[in-house]
């Protein structure tokens, strides 16, 4: 990386910082049927929609929150927190750039963002989540014309009614976990991507998140079908301003692939992570599932999490179609006082399967971070195979690093290999480094991002040199 | 009693031997020479059935048995044998228990029984004695930390015990000092007699000057360019082997 | 939820009856048995028996046990020739329990060094029951699990090994537990002390055996003291009949550079599960565990380890392997912690795994936890097939598939064997496994063979 890049990123304060003047619509904090339903006619959904919602609710009212993870966090009240929130105007949203609040553009810029065309990335449409509406979305027409689907969620239950009743819920089923069935009650927004058989979709797909109104929690929904022989790519960007309050985020992602489908979706996430006593930052807690229904079919995770306090967030694979690929490769960095426990299923049930996990935790400050996978082999899953590489670096003697593989075998033609390391930067590199003339910062730089590289280079380009960039930020002030 | 015949053998989509015709009767000892890829090692991998060979035309039989229809270790059992140039190293497993395992095998392929205990124990010692090797040689793994010359001796040490029929010996002068290639030839000479062929596979003369063969074949692109006997050796020695590329071009 | 009630109860109302029996016929125990009693019953029935809810027990069915009902034995009858059969050919000071019960017909000590006492923990609480109470349960108290709080409402026999300052037992240790077949399913919790004085040395080797027909159930507790430069090897063989219910938590506790060596070999068993954890407590302190499980039929074998770096520079190294055919279910859990200022750790783990059958299954979760900068710690996990390219050329050595898998398998526990150094374990293990692999593998005399020559 060039020296005046890192220069730039040689910033004590959470860069992405600040908070949009936008005049929203928020209903008051709290959750019953009431909230749902106006939720659902805020988006003008059909009877159908409320019901599933509502169903879920009940159910989300029957659950208790997950207490196996490595983390240590207040109860949430959920009835503090305000579940919609809209920038105004919804009705008469911009049908293009032009029309689009210079505001919000504005922010965007200061995110780095290429929503222009002119920043844009050569094909890379945009669908830009603020807040919880989905504002606009560009390159519609050049997908349109290739046959994809690409929208909000809340414009595909209006549009596509029959594909959301046929595959949502059907890959996280609402009763999956907690928060699983509370997003399923009261989603606001995501993004719907349905690639036709035989379709590669003709260019990157992407969507940066970002939390805006305080006290507002972010429940997007994302839906990506890619029919027999489709193929697309997915990215997906979150920033969020800097806040005191926590505030919370349960998303669900459901990918299904049918046969000889591959779908990869990456995210980087740098959602704010609270300062240095741990006050405020984002509680994250994501529910990302890939179903290789069909035969030959393939889904690829890759993450970057370098932001929020609390990270709960376990991207998987259900291998069902003959001889399906599952992957998952991730680069997870906490410094501060941030907490994270993350990690893959790969449940193997067809024959011939195969799954891969690379994962590399960067522990600093006083963070705790934990890998958590499952690798199950049910009995049918003949002559499948898993290879897992896990590598944990400890930046300082504060911090903490653990992990937590389970492995369920039950076919006897199967070969799994797990491997795991932890260990520090080490000073004979640092040292190294150093006597080149390096400073010490710079060099554990070099040396951590020399430590991911197998998980970067499975990013899209543009992304990798983002995830680089986040690192840095990360894990400044983590020597010395 | 081996009949190679018009031989065609792909590796990797490769053609490696292209039309090779070799005879071995009982009682004779036929080495192959040939230069560095000429297809020499692949004759043997073949013939013992080791993976990702693809015969695609020409016929390998044993005593009139078709060698390519058989499974890998019924060639064994029926006496077809491979001292391989790097014998593989299997942690764990004692060398007395691979003796005994394939002299059982080969035992019970001919109907007859199992091979009594002190009997057997008698045996292996006599041919570890006859290779200069340590009895406690039989409790270490198959090959585990040996090094190249006793790994060599170790392949001798299981023709001795198993007798086939005939031995198929690739380069295994390769990484032995003179020392060491001296007991090597010597149980090689040893299992010479009326009903055994040995066929050695080399690239250097030197071998066959402790083992004289009754017949030298000269592998070039994959199939025999010139065959002679022991003679010929000696002048691929001093003439080297360009003259048989030569000749064979012409 | 009454079904968990009368379990629990059943157990209590055991506990009572022996109780009352034992005040009538010994007169009062000493008063802090008798709390510690009193504290485990009150643990026990807080807890309850541990449920797949449990993340210790995720994996582990215990209600074979819980729903047992067990008598509690008296006696130490057992015929001299089983025992003598059953019986590891080593020169040993032997210890002998029979269904927990010490029997003095079947332990011969033999002339122990000086400074060196092994005697069944009754004895010791006879001579000085205040110098037992002191060690007994300060590493495994009744919080550790609701089995160690079982057992220690109901402890009454087991073995004490006190090894004086520098004293070295050159001859093992041998404790036998054997298991007798009776009308009704018995049950005992024996414990074991070791207290290893500094820079003793000592090899102790655990054995568990029994008639064949037995199914009865075990739970014990050990504890095992290393003092400083202290030296123990722990060999626990394993070969319970399949019926038999067997729960083992041993705990060790490491001073500054002792070394404790444990072999876990467990070849028996209908239901097996061992907790084995050690706390390196002092800087230098080095403890290897290796461990080795076979499963067939219904066997289920759970095995948990821990190791705590407590302190700087110490060391552990675990290596486990399992091999389970049929409908068998094995478990490794291996954990190492390393603790906050805990600088310089070594942790190494190594788990691997043979299924030999589409019906067996194998649950492995290998963890680290780790809250220190400085540290190597690598753990790796391989479930799976043999090497293809060593099957190949013991295939062209006539031997065929089967046979090839068979020695394959036998060579892949025997990696855990090679470091055992009593041959009498190592052999009688080697025997066990060739003598348990499938039919199809065609290993029989190939190792009696080898012992064979051997014994020459």
């Amino acid at each position: 990386m060039a020296s005046q890049e890192m220069e730039q990123l040689v910033r004590r304060e959470y860069k992405e910082g600040f908070v949009t003047d936008i005049e929203s619509e928020t209903v008051p904090p709290g959750l019953d049927e009431s909230v749902i339903a106006f939720i659902s006619n805020k988006k003008g959904e059909p009877e159908w929609m409320l019901e599933w919602r509502i169903k879920a609710y009940h159910q989300w009212l029957k659950m208790t929150p997950p207490s196996w993870a490595h983390l240590d966090y207040p109860p949430i009240d959920y009835q503090a927190i305000s579940y919609y929130s809209a920038p105004k105007r919804p009705e008469d949203r911009p049908q293009s750039l032009d029309e689009v609040d210079p505001k919000l553009l504005e922010t965007y810029e200061k995110l780095g963002i290429p929503l222009h065309e002119r920043a844009a990335l050569a094909g890379v449409a945009v669908d830009a989540v603020f807040d919880s509406v989905s504002v606009t979305t560009t390159f519609k027409h050049k997908l349109h014309e290739a046959g994809v689907i690409f929208c909000s969620i809340s414009e595909a239950i209006r549009d596509y009614p029959e594909l959301i009743k046929q595959y949502l819920g059907t890959v996280v089923p609402v009763a999956d976990n907690y928060f699983a069935a509370l997003n399923s009650a009261v989603f606001t927004d995501g993004s719907f991507v349905f690639v036709p058989k035989g379709v590669t979709c003709p260019m990157e797909l992407s969507t940066y998140f970002r939390i805006n109104a305080a006290n507002t929690g972010q429940f997007e929904r994302t839906l990506i079908i890619c029919e027999e022989g489709a193929q697309v790519s997915y990215l997906e960007g979150c920033t969020a301003p800097m806040r005191d309050e926590n505030q919370l985020h349960a998303a669900v992602v459901e990918l299904v692939a049918l046969d000889d489908a591959y779908i990869k979706y990456s995210t980087v996430q740098n959602w704010y992570p609270g300062d240095e006593n741990g006050k405020g930052g984002i509680y994250n807690f994501v529910t990302k599932r890939g179903d290789c229904r069909g035969d030959r079919s393939r889904i690829s995770w890759t993450q970057v999490e370098t932001g929020s306090a609390i990270t709960w967030k376990y991207p998987s694979c259900v291998l069902r179609g003959k001889d399906s690929i599952g992957e998952f490769y991730s680069v997870a960095v906490t410094n501060g006082r941030q907490q994270a426990d993350t990690g893959t299923k790969m449940i193997h049930i067809g024959e011939g399967t195969r799954s891969y996990i690379v994962s590399k935790g960067i522990s600093a400050g006083r963070s705790n971070q934990s890998y958590r996978g499952l690798v199950k082999i049910g009995p049918r899953a003949k002559g499948a195979r898993n290879f897992t590489q896990c590598d944990s670096l400890l930046i300082g003697d504060q911090c903490g690093a653990h992990t937590f593989p389970y492995q369920e075998i039950g076919n006897s033609t199967a070969t799994i290999e797990h491997e795991a390391t932890t260990s520090k930067i080490g000073e004979d590199q640092l040292f190294y480094c150093q006597s080149r003339g390096i400073s010490e910062e710079d060099a554990v730089s070099m040396i951590v991002n020399g430590f991911c590289k197998d998980v970067f280079q499975e990013l899209p380009m543009e992304f990798a040199v983002e995830a680089e960039a986040l690192l840095n930020v990360t894990l400044e002030g983590a020597v010395g | 009693m081996l009949e190679v015949k018009d031989l065609y053998v792909k590796v990797e989509g490769k053609e490696i031997l292209k039309g090779l015709t070799l005879t071995i009767n009982a009682g004779e000892v036929h080495a192959i020479m040939g230069p560095n890829g000429a297809g020499k090692s692949t004759l043997s991998a073949v013939i013992a059935g080791k993976e990702g060979y693809e015969v695609t035309s020409g016929s390998v039989t044993f005593e009139g048995r078709d060698v390519l229809e058989m499974e890998i270790e019924e060639r064994a059992q029926a006496g077809l044998l491979l001292g391989f140039q790097y014998p593989v190293e299997i942690p764990g497993v004692k060398n007395i228990y691979l003796l005994k395992a394939a002299l059982n095998a080969q035992r019970q392929a001919r109907g007859e029984g199992e091979m009594p205990a002190p009997e057997f124990l008698k045996l292996v010692k006599e041919r570890l004695a006859q290779m200069k090797m340590d009895a406690s040689f039989l409790q270490r793994a198959v090959n585990e930390g040996f090094s190249g010359g006793e790994k060599k001796r170790n392949e001798i040490l299981q023709m001795l015990v198993l007798q086939p029929k005939l031995a198929m010996l690739d380069e295994i002068d390769s990484g032995l000092d003179i020392d060491a290639m001296r007991v090597v030839a010597d149980g090689v000479n040893s299992l010479r007699g009326e009903e055994r062929g040995i066929l050695l596979v080399t690239h250097y003369q030197r071998l066959l000057d402790y083992i004289v063969p009754d017949r030298v074949h000269v592998l070039v692109d994959g199939r025999i360019a010139k065959s002679g006997d022991a003679e010929l050796a000696r002048e691929l020695e001093s003439r080297g082997y360009d003259w048989v590329v030569e000749e064979t071009a012409a | 939820m009454s079904d968990v009630h009368s379990e629990v109860s059943r157990f209590l109302e055991r506990l009572k009856e022996r109780c009352a029996e034992r005040d009538r016929s010994q007169g009062r125990e000493p008063s802090w048995i008798a709390a510690r009693r009193q504290a485990g019953a009150a643990r026990f029935e807080a807890l309850g028996f541990p449920t797949r809810r449990d993340e210790a027990w995720k994996y582990t069915d215990v209600r074979a046990i819980a729903r047992g009902d067990f008598a509690l034995t008296d006696s130490a009858d057992f015929s001299p020739a089983t025992a003598a059969a059953l019986t590891l050919p080593l020169e040993a000071h032997r210890l002998t329990f029979i269904d927990g019960v010490f029997s003095a017909a079947l332990s011969d000590l033999g002339e122990l060094p000086s400074g060196v006492a092994v005697l069944p923990l009754s004895q010791a609480l006879a001579e000085n029951h205040e110098a037992v109470g002191g060690p007994l349960g300060r590493l495994t108290g009744v919080d550790f699990s609701p089995f160690s709080a079982l057992n220690t409402a109901f402890m009454e026999e087991g073995a004490v090994v006190r090894l004086a300052p520098g004293s070295v037992v050159e001859k093992p240790i041998l404790l036998q537990f054997l298991s007798r077949s009776g009308a009704k399913p018995v049950m005992s919790h024996p414990r074991i002390l070791v207290e290893a004085g500094s820079r003793s040395q000592a090899t102790l080797v655990e054995h568990h055996v029994g008639e064949s027909e037995a199914a009865n159930f075990t739970n014990l507790v050990a504890e095992l003291m290393l003092d400083r430069g202290a030296i123990l090897t722990h060999y626990k063989l394993q070969e319970a009949p399949l019926a038999d219910l067997h729960v083992a938590s041993i705990h060790v506790e490491q001073a500054r550079d002792s070394r404790y060596t444990s072999f876990n070999l467990n070849l028996g068993g209908g239901l097996v599960r061992n907790d084995l954890i050690s706390e390196l407590n002092g800087e230098g302190a080095e403890a290897n565990f290796y461990g080795l499980f076979y499963g067939q039929g219904r066997q289920h074998i759970d095995n948990h380890t821990l190791a705590n770096h407590n302190a700087p520079r110490t060391f552990s190294n675990e290596n486990y392997k399992g091999i389970l055919d049929d409908r068998a279910r094995g478990v490794f859990n291996g954990k190492v912690v390393v603790k906050r200022d805990s600088q310089k750790i070594e942790g190494f783990q190594s788990n691997a795994n043979l299924l030999l059958s589409d019906r067996a299954e194998i649950d492995a979760k290998p963890e680290l936890e780790i809250y220190a900068d400085d540290v190597k710690c690598s753990h790796g996990t391989t479930t799976g097939q043999l090497d293809e390219e060593a099957i190949y050329a013991l295939r062209t050595r006539g031997i065929d598939l089967q046979t090839a898998r068979g020695l394959l398998t036998l060579a892949f526990a025997g990696e855990v064997l090679d470091r055992v150094d009593l041959d009498a374990v190592s052999e009688r293990v080697e025997l066990a496994v060739a003598g348990k692999l499938p039919e199809r593998f065609n290993l029989a005399g190939l190792v009696e063979a080898s012992l064979a020559l051997h014994d020459e």
